[in-house]
C-alpha cells in the first residue's frame, strides 16, 4: 500500500512544463530516491507535495487522503514534514526553539508545553545537536544547520519526511555522518523521499530510485538497476 | 530579580500616586508620554516579532476617537473606553485579513493609505449626514484621564508579556523569521498574523477614545493624523524591537524630546525627528536598547588597553 501516491501532477511555470503528468508512489517505510539533472523538476514535485505550490491537474494522496491543494500547516500536521534545498532555519532563533515551535504546533493539537520540551530536547540529542541547543540558529556551521532542519521537520512527527539535498555542500565525512542520519530516521519507522545528487550515497540508502527529466519521470527501479540503465546514464550520469 | 522587582514596585507606586504630588502639567505631560507608550508598545507587539511594518495605528487610534465623540454623551466613560477597543479590534480583524497576505512594502503603503481612506469616510459622512464637520466629546479631569490611560498601559503590559511567553509568541517570532519555513513545520500562519495584529489594536483604539476626552473637540484630521502612525513606528525602532522595553524607552525619550523641542523649534522639530530616525536605523539598528552591549564591550576595551586608567 503506498503511503503517498501522485495521480499525472502536472505543473507549469509559464510555457515550460516542471513537473509533467507525473504518477508515482512511495510505499510505507521505504527510503525512495529522487534523482535528475538539474532542473528536472525535483523541488518543484516536493513544493507540489508539501502545499508550497498547487498543481493545476492531477491529484496527492497522502495515506489515503487528497491532500492536493491543502495548506502547507495542514499538510504538515497530518504527517508529512519536509526540509528544504537551502537551509530555512529561524536564523535569530535559538536551536532549541527552532525545534519547540514545531513540536508545539506541528503535530496534533492540545500537545502541553512540558511534552513538546522533552521532545525538542530528544530530537537535539537524536540529531546530535544537545550541545548547541542555546545557539542560534545561524550561527550554526551547515551540517549542524542541516541537522537542525531535520530535527524541526521530525518534531511535527511525521509518518512521511521529504528531504531535499541534505547532502548538498557537506565534505565526505559530514556525508557519512548525514546518511547514518538518514538509516536511523528509518529505523524509527519514518518513510523517506529524498532528493539527492550525491550519488554514493542515494545508491547507499535508497530502497527505491526515482529519476526525473525535464519534468518527466524517466526511469524507476532499485539503486542497482538505476545504475545500469543505459537511459539514466546517458540523461543523468553522463557518458 | 529581586533588585528588579523592588524597582518595579516602587515605579508603580510612584506611578500609582502621581496625582498626589505632580502639579497638574506633569499629570498632563505623562499622560502623553504613557500615551506614546501605548501605541509604541502595541505596534511593537505585532510588527517587533513579525516584521510587518504597520503604519495603521493611526487608523485604530482614531477609530477610538471616534468612538468616544459618537459614544462619549450616552454611555458610561468605562463603556465608551472598552467599546473603542472591540471597534479598533473589529477594524484590525478587517484589515488584517484582507491585507495580510501582502508583503514587505506592499503592506506598508496600504496601511498608509488605509489612515488615509478611513479619514476621508468619516468627513464625507460627516458633511452629507450630520452636516457638521468636528464633534465635541464628552470632557473628563486630568486625574481620570491619567489613570485610564495607565490602566490601559497595565493591561497592555500584560498582554504583551502573556504573549510572549506563550507558544504564540514562538509562533509569531518563526513567521518573522521565515514566514513560509514557519507553514511548513505546521503554523497556521494568516490566522495568527490577523488576530495578534486585531489584538495590539485593541490598546491603540482605547487609548485613543481617552485622549478624545482631553481633546474635547474632534475633527477627522485630528483623529486620523498619520502623525501618530510615524511616532509610534519611530518610537520602538528608536528605543529597539529586542526586547519588550525597548518600545518603552523609545516613546519616553521622544515624547519627552517632542514635548521639548515643540515649545523651542515649533517650525523644525518634524526635522529633527527624521534626522534621529535616520540615524538610528544607519547607526543602531538594535536601538537604544541594542546599544548597551556595545557600549559595555567598548568600556571593556578600554579598560583592557588602558589597565588601571
Amino acid at each position: 500500500m503506498h503511503i503517498l501516491e501522485g495521480n499525472a501532477v502536472t505543473k507549469h511555470f509559464g510555457g515550460l512544463a516542471a513537473v509533467s503528468d507525473m504518477n508515482f508512489g512511495v510505499d510505507r517505510q521505504e527510503v525512495v530516491g529522487l534523482i535528475g539533472p538539474n532542473g528536472a523538476g525535483k523541488t518543484t514535485l516536493f513544493n507540489l507535495i508539501s502545499g508550497a505550490l498547487i498543481p493545476e491537474s492531477g491529484t496527492i494522496r497522502f495515506q489515503e487522503h487528497n491532500i492536493t491543494g491543502l495548506k502547507p500547516h495542514l499538510i504538515c500536521r497530518r504527517g508529512l514534514a519536509r526540509t528544504f534545498q537551502s537551509v530555512r532555519v529561524f536564523p535569530h532563533m535559538s536551536a532549541h526553539a527552532n525545534v519547540q515551535v514545531a513540536a508545539l504546533f506541528g503535530g496534533a493539537d492540545g500537545i502541553s508545553a512540558a511534552e513538546a520540551n522533552r521532545e525538542t530536547v530528544e530530537l537535539l540529542e537524536f540529531v546530535g545537536l544537545s550541545d548547541v541547543g542555546a545557539v542560534l540558529a545561524k550561527d550554526l556551521k551547515l551540517p549542524n544547520q542541516k541537522r537542525l532542519e531535520v530535527a524541526r521537520a521530525m518534531a511535527t512527527k511525521p509518518e512521511l519526511l521529504l528531504l531535499d539535498e541534505l547532502m548538498a555542500g557537506l565534505n565526505p565525512t559530514e556525508v557519512a555522518q548525514a546518511m547514518e542520519l538518514v538509516t536511523r530516521i528509518r529505523d524509527r519507522s519514518i518513510t523517506i523521499f529524498m532528493i539527492e545528487h550525491v550519488m554514493k550515497a542515494i545508491m547507499n540508502v535508497c530502497d527505491r530510485i526515482i529519476v526525473l527529466n525535464h519534468g518527466e519521470k524517466i526511469a524507476e527501479g532499485t539503486p542497482q538497476e538505476i545504475a545500469t540503465s543505459k537511459m539514466v546514464v546517458e540523461v543523468y550520469l553522463g557518458e | 530579580m529581586v533588585g528588579g522587582l523592588v524597582l518595579l514596585g516602587l515605579v508603580a507606586v510612584l506611578m500609582a500616586s502621581l496625582p498626589l504630588y505632580a502639579s497638574a502639567y506633569t499629570v498632563i505631560l505623562i499622560t502623553s508620554v504613557l500615551m506614546y507608550v501605548v501605541l509604541a508598545l502595541s505596534w511593537a507587539m505585532f510588527s517587533g516579532p513579525t516584521g510587518y511594518i504597520s503604519l495603521a495605528p493611526a487608523a485604530f487610534f482614531g477609530m477610538g476617537i471616534y468612538t468616544a465623540a459618537v459614544l462619549g454623551f450616552k454611555l458610561p466613560l468605562a463603556l465608551v473606553i472598552l467599546l473603542a477597543g472591540v471597534a479598533s479590534f473589529c477594524l484590525a480583524l478587517l484589515v488584517g485579513a484582507l491585507t495580510l497576505r501582502l508583503k514587505g512594502i506592499y503592506f506598508v503603503i496600504f496601511t498608509i493609505g488605509l489612515v488615509e481612506l478611513i479619514k476621508n469616510v468619516v468627513l464625507w459622512y460627516e458633511v452629507t449626514f450630520t452636516g457638521t464637520r468636528g464633534r465635541f466629546v464628552v470632557p473628563v479631569d486630568n486625574n481620570t484621564i491619567y489613570y485610564i490611560m495607565l490602566a490601559i498601559l497595565v493591561l497592555l503590559l500584560l498582554t504583551d508579556l502573556l504573549i510572549r511567553r506563550s507558544r504564540f509568541g514562538l509562533a509569531l517570532q518563526s513567521i518573522g523569521e521565515d514566514e513560509h519555513a514557519a507553514a511548513h513545520v505546521g503554523v497556521n500562519v494568516n490566522p495568527l498574523k490577523t488576530i495578534i495584529f486585531a489584538v495590539s489594536a485593541i490598546f491603540m483604539g482605547a487609548a485613543g477614545a481617552i485622549m478624545a476626552t482631553r481633546w474635547s473637540y474632534v475633527d477627522p484630521y485630528i483623529a486620523f493624523n498619520p502623525l501618530f502612525s510615524f511616532m509610534a513606528v519611530l518610537m520602538a525602532i528608536f528605543g529597539g524591537l529586542g526586547q519588550f522595553y525597548g518600545p518603552i524607552l523609545g516613546a519616553v525619550i521622544i515624547a519627552y524630546l517632542e514635548e521639548t523641542l515643540i515649545t523651542r523649534f515649533p517650525y523644525h522639530y518634524m526635522l529633527i525627528f527624521g534626522i534621529v530616525l535616520v540615524a538610528t536605523i544607519l547607526y543602531l539598528p538594535g536601538g537604544v536598547v541594542g546599544m548597551a552591549p556595545k557600549l559595555r564591550s567598548w568600556f571593556v576595551r578600554r579598560r583592557r588597553a588602558h589597565p588601571g586608567g
